[in-house]
């Protein structure tokens, strides 16, 4: 199967006059044609900025410096200005973190999603019309004629997230990157959002890009998982085997970290430390510092290894099935 | 919205009683405007027939109450030294002075909303920083120090521009206006841009901190991820969140700049209101002074009430009124 989005060994670096950061060093990855993949990792692993560098909306000081991102088979890197644009919103889309604050506040919804839609395509007014109330219909907003008149403020959280997403929908595009679309969101709205984008992409065949640090979350709609830690992907598989049998000990600590049912009254485990600030990144395994299994080859930076056809992790020392 | 109006009407006319009673007894109590214009061979009969003449003679609070009375007729008195009413006055100089205010308001947002924007997309070059000096500028030098500079400046060491008047007018619906002309815009140059510098200069700033925080919002990145053309973004999305504390400020100040042209309009000779008020305040003209005073309040009252209108216009989340939704 060949993947709609292709990144390869992308390297995304804040380039001052007296200082350069490294923050991904080398993140590949691929999705294919209606796959949700699970971009897992802490606050600061990279995974938001992975979003941004691959639809080029990096704020300065922010630069990709190496590597190629493949939208079926074509470099998005080497693009134009102008055609990134017209890709933006139309192949590639993105879902936001806090629908508070994605929507603009003194915009109403009609001139949001009309602006998006002619962003791409030339439309009458009433055919934007046509089209807004249509896509507000898809995500399930009840009478959205009226919805379309509204202004963000007057919509509740999940309202908005739902408009969000029937923005990034609207012209059935590739890839959808989603940041922690859920996040800021009750449990109870978390779900109904969750199921909702699950199934508009199996629809379309739309894939997705699924960013978070709530592995509970991942675990129920992704088809892969990616785990990122420090600016690095450290492993790469189906989700059910991932977290049935991490490969990576960092994968092995997140899921330990999520409190379970029957556990109660046990300790929670935690991975001992805390992420490397990038500027101080040990040369070698940037987890060995806090892995319990390290040893002196991981001093040196492990490549990404293939366990089988699907998975890939990078460790020396890979835990075997049932260790821990 | 109407309870909103109608309640901002009543604390109004409180503000405007109160006014008039500082105003009236304030002016009052300097001088006695008699001994100015009573010529040179009148005696002691003659002043007093005048002071009787002019009510001058009553006691004060007996004054006030007949010129708050004739005020609610819509009548403030007539001028002494020119024996119409003091209104008729002011409204026959108020287009002279409106007409350099909203140039000069023109040229404020004109020069710098451009100027904000570029010091807010490109913070730190020499360019955007050379606009924050000079906006820094512009607001802390007095504006007839300006005013007498470009003078010299530009009339008598340059020879470009006339130092005085207005030039020719075009009547317009009975309003003499220079704009039309080419020899009064010529005149109307200096004077209404050194009238704008202040607010040019707090447009710039307003603009660019509006800009600075703007574009940074979460809600342009995704106007961005939506492929919205880059114009697009910043003439609608970002200018519209810009606009509400600059509107907010600028009708503020728009009222302080008619009010107070009277700087700029004596340095250039402009036959406004404000080169009215230093002529009466000169020979004390008591009711034009009063009158001129009322109306500067009556106006600031208004303007007030303009701005928080179009403010609940451009911010969808302000509803006049506190029934908040």
């Amino acid at each position: 199967m060949t993947s709609v989005l292709n990144v390869k060994d992308l390297h995304t670096s804040f380039v001052m006059p007296d200082l350069t950061i490294a923050a991904l060093q080398g993140v590949s990855l691929s999705v294919d044609k209606g796959e949700i993949l699970g971009l897992v990792g802490e606050s600061g692993s990279g995974k938001t900025l992975t979003g941004f560098s691959i639809n080029r909306l990096l704020s300065a000081p922010g630069r990709v410096v190496q590597g190629e991102v493949l939208l079926h088979g074509q470099d998005v890197l080497s693009l134009g200005e102008e055609d990134m644009r017209h890709l933006r919103g139309r192949r590639i889309a993105m879902i936001f973190q806090d629908p508070m604050m994605t929507l603009n506040p003194v915009l109403r919804i009609e001139t949001q999603m009309r602006d998006a839609l002619r962003a791409h395509e030339k439309m009458s007014k009433a055919m934007a019309r046509t089209r807004a109330i249509a896509a507000l219909d898809e995500v399930g907003i009840p009478a959205p004629e009226s919805r379309l008149r509204s202004y963000p403020h007057e919509l509740s959280g999940g309202m908005r997230q739902r408009v969000a997403i029937a923005i990034a929908l609207l012209h059935q595009p590739d890839v959808i990157i989603a940041d922690e679309p859920t996040t800021a969101l009750d449990v109870t709205i978390q779900g109904q959002i969750l199921s909702l984008v699950q199934n508009l992409c199996r629809d379309r065949g739309t894939a997705l890009i699924w960013i978070t640090h709530d592995l509970a979350v991942v675990a129920g709609i992704a088809d892969r998982l990616a785990v990122m830690y420090a600016g690095r992907v450290v492993e790469i598989g189906p989700v059910d085997d991932l977290l049935d049998a991490p490969a990576h000990p960092y994968t092995r600590g997140l899921i330990d970290s999520v409190p379970a049912r029957g556990q109660r009254g046990q300790r929670l485990k935690q991975i001992p430390g805390r992420m490397p600030a990038l500027t101080e990144l040990p040369v070698g395994c940037s987890f060995a510092p806090r892995c319990e299994h390290a040893k002196a080859a991981c001093a040196a930076l492990p490549d990404m290894t293939a366990l089988d056809a699907e998975r890939s992790v990078r460790c020396f020392y890979p835990l075997a099935e049932g260790s821990a | 919205m109407a309870e909103f109006i109608i309640k901002r009407v009543l604390q109004a006319m409180v503000v405007l009683l109160i006014m008039t009673v500082l105003v009236f007894f304030g002016v009052n109590v300097i001088g006695n405007p008699v001994y100015i214009f009573a010529s040179s061979e009148c005696d002691q009969a003659c002043l007093t027939k005048t002071i009787a003449e002019l009510g001058l003679d009553r006691p004060l609070w007996e004054q006030y109450f007949v010129f708050l009375s004739n005020l609610l007729q819509g009548d403030l008195g007539n001028s002494f030294t020119h024996g119409i009413p003091a209104l008729s006055l002011i409204f026959e100089r108020l287009p002279a002075t409106l007409e350099l205010a909203i140039c000069a308001l023109a040229m404020a947002l004109g020069f710098g909303l451009p100027l904000g924007i570029w010091a807010g997309l490109h913070p730190d070059t020499i360019i955007s920083r050379c606009i924050m000096a000079f906006s820094m500028i512009a607001f802390s030098l007095p504006v007839f120090w300006i005013g007498l500079i470009m003078i010299l400046t530009f009339s008598v060491q340059l020879g470009w521009m006339p130092a005085v008047g207005r030039g020719d007018t075009v009547d317009v619906f009975g309003t003499e206006l220079s704009a039309l002309t080419l020899d009064g815009l010529h005149h109307l140059v200096m004077p209404a841009f050194t009238l704008s510098l202040i607010m040019m200069a707090i447009v710039i700033r307003l603009t660019r901190a509006g800009m600075r925080e703007v574009i940074f919002a979460d809600y342009i990145k995704f106007a961005r991820a939506n492929g919205i053309r880059e114009r697009r973004i910043l003439t609608t999305h970002v200018m519209k969140n810009l606009l509400i504390p600059i509107v907010t400020v600028l009708g503020m100040e728009f009222g302080g700049v008619i009010a107070f042209a009277v700087v700029v309009e004596s340095i250039f000779s402009w036959p406004g209101v404000g080169k009215m008020l230093i002529d009466a305040i000169g020979v004390l003209d008591r009711p034009l002074i009063v009158a001129y005073l009322i109306f500067v309040v009556f106006m600031f009252v208004v303007l007030n009430l303009l701005v928080d209108i179009l403010y609940s216009l451009l911010d969808p989340r302000v509803r006049l009124g506190g029934n908040q939704t």
